[in-house]
Formats: structure tokens, C-alpha cells, sequence
């Protein structure tokens, strides 16, 4: 799957308003941790992951969550994690 | 009315899930209740046969009074439903919902409506209008965006999306403070703390995880919780009730999952027999409970079953929870944060994650030792997590 960087942006944010629908984007501060900033748990975190994982096919590793604090650091996680699973094939 | 809590004294009826002259079964949701803590399904407590349904929808049912009659034992319910006279106001019998508020009747003309129940002139079409009834919306409060400032009925929904959460939150609010003020007012709290090294066991968990599909990822509160009911097993004064003056134990480790909502407000519903599941359904009905938990859509028996209630509150960066039992129970587990510190093993000091484990537990059942035992069985447990799965 080649997405684009705007794409798999969309995915984590559809996917997080799955979650929280009442989080507003636009008061996010996007340099620092979402959890923090929308209240999500760790129930909240790993149903926003298998969301992600149905909408674009990564499976984010347990040991991997810390690179996942901001949106902006996420997408650039998500962006590498998908470049080393397309090279694999 | 059931009560689905210590401090509940009445609910909303909101609708029936059954109808006159079907068979219902112990267990089975058979309505549908609003309560302070939201919209709940009620499970019927004897099975039989429904012969008449009583409340109705929009009725405010004090806790204990009849909701319908069920014929049991073989008895003809037609003879039953026919013997009991109508039911008493607020409303007339029958199946139609019947918002018994004091709202305005149905106007059928346009846009002159006869005397609109509100001051100064409000131009809303019949359909909004009714809209605006079957909400219980007041009209006088809804901001028009329609042609000419007329109010549209999505004009409506959104006066009635916005007033829902306050009122919600508000009921909800209420309820909180009157059972953690009867509890402060009638429990003589003790409180115990453990620092319990869980290295070990989130260690498994990861390794555990690692190698499963995403969806059978295992929470570490889930191996918490399981390891909590098991430690109970050895302190059953921990696990019950204090009702009439004396103790009487739970009939089962039904934890009582405290659960933070969106826009506030919180809910400890239970986890049934988490002593008796494996790991993997512990977490499957885990992940059910805080679904439903947060869409408003928990059952009776989950409100009002609980034998004790954990509280974590380690995802929000808390070292430890000073708890506040929910009565009638008597005890309640507090989780704080696993954080790296250092901890001595063998005379090394070694990085180690660390949890703080609380209990609060009700002077008037049980003592410190007892206390002190299961803390010590919980950090037993937890250095065997295998023996948790």
C-alpha cells in the first residue's frame, strides 16, 4: 500500500474521533502528547491502534507506543513503519 | 424498579424490549431505563411470562414500584393482564410513548400557530415543532438558522444535543456526591500501601503480546484485575457487602471496573467472576464493558452487582489512589502508574517498574492484618503472572 503522508494522517485522525469524537484538531497542539490532550487511556490508545490497523494495515508494536506521543511524530512513525513493510515484500 | 445503586431512588422508563404474552427468561434485557449514570438495559430477575406492561415511557418510577407483571408457574397471563385495571397516571394506558412533561399539544397549523408556549413570536414549522416536543425541547431556547429566522428541526436536534450532556452530567454529578458522602459519613475507612515490584510481569505481558494479532493484545490492567480476584479468594472480608448492620460476602470476585467518561462523570460497573476467566476473556470482556460503558449502554445486573471496585488511575501519570469504597461495598483497590524506579534485589540495586497498590477497606468487616494479607497475595500473584493467564 503506498499512502501518502496526508492519507495516513486522515487514518490517525479518523481514527482517533472513532474514539473521541468530541476532539477538536484544531486546539491540538500538534508538537505535544495527544493522549494528554484528548484524554485517551490506554483502552482508548490500543482501540485507536486496531482502528488504524483495519483502516491501513500496520500493526504498531507494544514496544513502539513511545513513538507515538505527538500526531506529528505518529505520522512520521507511521510513515517509516510502512516504508520497512513495503521494502519487505 | 430495580436500584442499580446505593443511592438511586427512581428512574425514567425509556421503552420495552418485549411484548405482552412472550416468554422472558431470568437475565434477559427486557427494558430500558434512564438513570443517573445513563440509559441502562434491566435484566428481567424471574422468568415467566410477560402479561402486562405497566410503565411507561417518559413515567419516573421510584425504586420498588411495579413495572409490569409476569405470570410464573404455569398461570395464564391473559388472566392476569386482564384482572389488573389500568395503570394509574401519569398517562393513559397503552403502547404509544407518551412524554408525560407538561408539553404542548400537537399544533397542526402553519406557521400562525395558535398560542406557541413561549413569549414573543417564534416562527418554527409544524414539523420542528413536533420535533421539538417529542425532545422536550423549549422553543423560546432554540437559536433559528431557517429562512426569514424561522426554526428548523435541525435548529431542534442541536438545542437537544446541547442540553442532553449538562443535564446528564449534572444528574450524574449528584449521584457521585451522594454515595461518596454516605460513604465518608458512614464508613469508617482504613487505608494500607504496597509498592509492588511488577517487572516481571509486564515483562511477560510484552512478550505475551508481542507475538499475538493486534486484537488479543492483553492490557496490563487486565492481569491486574484477574490477579486482584484471585487474592480475594484468601480475604472474603474484603469481598461483599455491609447492608442492615452486619456483612454478607459477595456471591462471586465481581469487580467493580471504575471508568472515567468522556466529558466527566465516572461508572465502576462489574466484571463478572474475573477469578473464574482466562486472561484473553478477562480482556475481551473488558474491552465489551468500557465499550458499553462509554456508549451509555450497560445492564442492570453490571450496576448493581459489584463486590468491590478497582480504580486505576495509572494511565493518567498517578503514583497512588487513596480510595473512597463505593457503598454498601467494603473495600476498594486503587492501581497507580507502573514507573521506573530503583529497587534492591539481592543486594543489587536494579531498574525495576513499580506499581503502588492501595486499599481502602471498612474498619467496621475487617482489620489492617487482614488488609495487609491480601496486598501481600497480590504481590504474590503478580510476581507469577503465567499462573494469572
Amino acid at each position: 500500500m503506498n499512502l501518502s503522508r496526508d492519507e495516513v494522517r486522515k487514518a490517525l485522525i479518523d481514527s482517533i474521533l472513532e474514539v473521541a469524537p468530541e476532539a477538536d484538531f484544531t486546539q491540538l497542539r500538534p508538537d505535544r502528547p495527544v493522549r494528554g490532550q484528548l484524554d485517551i487511556d490506554s483502552f482508548d490508545f490500543l482501540t485507536i491502534l486496531e482502528r488504524l490497523h483495519a483502516k491501513i494495515g500496520v500493526e504498531v508494536p507494544e514496544a513502539d507506543y513511545g513513538k507515538m506521543m505527538t500526531l506529528d511524530g505518529s505520522v512520521d512513525y507511521l510513515m517509516r513503519l510502512l516504508a520497512a513493510a513495503s521494502s519487505a515484500e | 424498579m430495580p436500584s442499580l445503586g446505593a443511592d438511586m431512588e427512581d428512574g425514567t422508563f425509556v421503552e420495552w424490549q418485549v411484548e405482552p404474552g412472550q416468554a422472558v427468561a431470568r437475565g434477559q434485557v427486557v427494558c430500558v431505563v434512564e438513570t443517573q449514570k445513563g440509559a441502562v438495559e434491566v435484566e428481567i430477575w424471574e422468568s415467566g411470562v410477560l402479561a402486562k406492561r405497566i410503565a411507561v415511557p417518559g413515567q419516573k418510577i421510584p425504586v420498588g414500584q411495579v413495572m409490569a407483571l409476569i405470570a410464573t408457574g404455569g398461570e395464564d397471563w391473559k388472566a392476569i393482564a386482564a384482572a389488573v385495571p389500568a395503570p394509574p397516571p401519569p398517562t393513559a394506558p397503552g403502547d404509544e410513548p407518551q412524554a408525560p412533561s407538561p408539553a404542548p399539544t400537537r399544533e397542526t397549523a402553519g406557521a400562525t400557530p395558535g398560542a406557541p408556549p413561549v413569549s414573543g413570536r417564534v416562527k418554527v414549522s409544524p414539523a420542528a415543532r413536533r420535533r421539538a416536543e417529542e425532545l422536550g425541547v423549549d422553543l423560546s431556547a432554540v437559536n433559528a438558522s431557517g429562512a426569514h429566522g424561522a426554526i428548523s428541526i435541525a435548529d431542534v436536534e442541536l438545542a437537544a444535543a446541547a442540553k442532553k450532556p449538562r443535564d446528564t452530567q449534572a444528574a450524574m454529578r449528584d449521584a457521585i456526591a451522594a454515595a461518596m458522602s454516605r460513604s465518608k459519613r458512614e464508613i469508617p475507612h482504613y487505608y494500607l500501601a504496597s509498592e509492588i515490584n511488577v517487572e516481571h510481569a509486564v515483562t511477560w505481558l510484552e512478550k505475551r503480546n508481542a507475538v499475538v494479532p493486534i486484537g488479543e493484545r492483553v492490557l496490563f490492567v487486565a492481569l491486574q484485575l484477574k490477579a486482584v480476584a484471585l487474592a480475594l479468594r484468601d480475604s472474603p472480608e474484603l469481598n461483599g457487602f455491609y447492608r442492615d448492620g452486619a456483612f454478607r460476602p459477595g456471591a462471586g470476585m465481581h469487580l467493580g471496573v471504575a471508568v472515567s467518561l468522556r466529558g466527566g462523570g465516572l461508572v465502576a460497573p462489574a466484571l463478572h467472576d474475573v477469578d473464574k476467566s482466562s486472561l484473553a476473556e478477562l480482556m475481551a470482556q473488558l474491552k465489551d464493558l468500557l465499550r458499553r460503558a462509554r456508549s451509555g449502554q450497560l445492564r442492570s445486573s453490571e450496576l448493581s452487582d459489584p463486590t468491590i471496585t478497582v480504580t486505576n488511575l495509572g494511565d493518567l501519570g498517578v503514583d497512588t489512589v487513596f480510595g473512597v469504597i463505593y457503598p454498601p461495598q467494603v473495600a476498594l483497590i486503587g492501581l497507580g502508574r507502573s514507573a521506573l524506579k530503583p529497587w534492591v534485589t539481592n543486594g543489587e540495586i536494579v531498574p525495576a517498574r513499580i506499581v503502588q497498590a492501595t486499599l481502602s477497606a471498612d474498619h467496621r468487616v475487617s482489620d489492617g492484618m487482614r488488609g495487609a494479607r491480601f496486598l501481600v497475595e497480590l504481590d504474590r500473584l503478580l510476581q507469577q503472572p503465567q499462573s494469572l493467564a
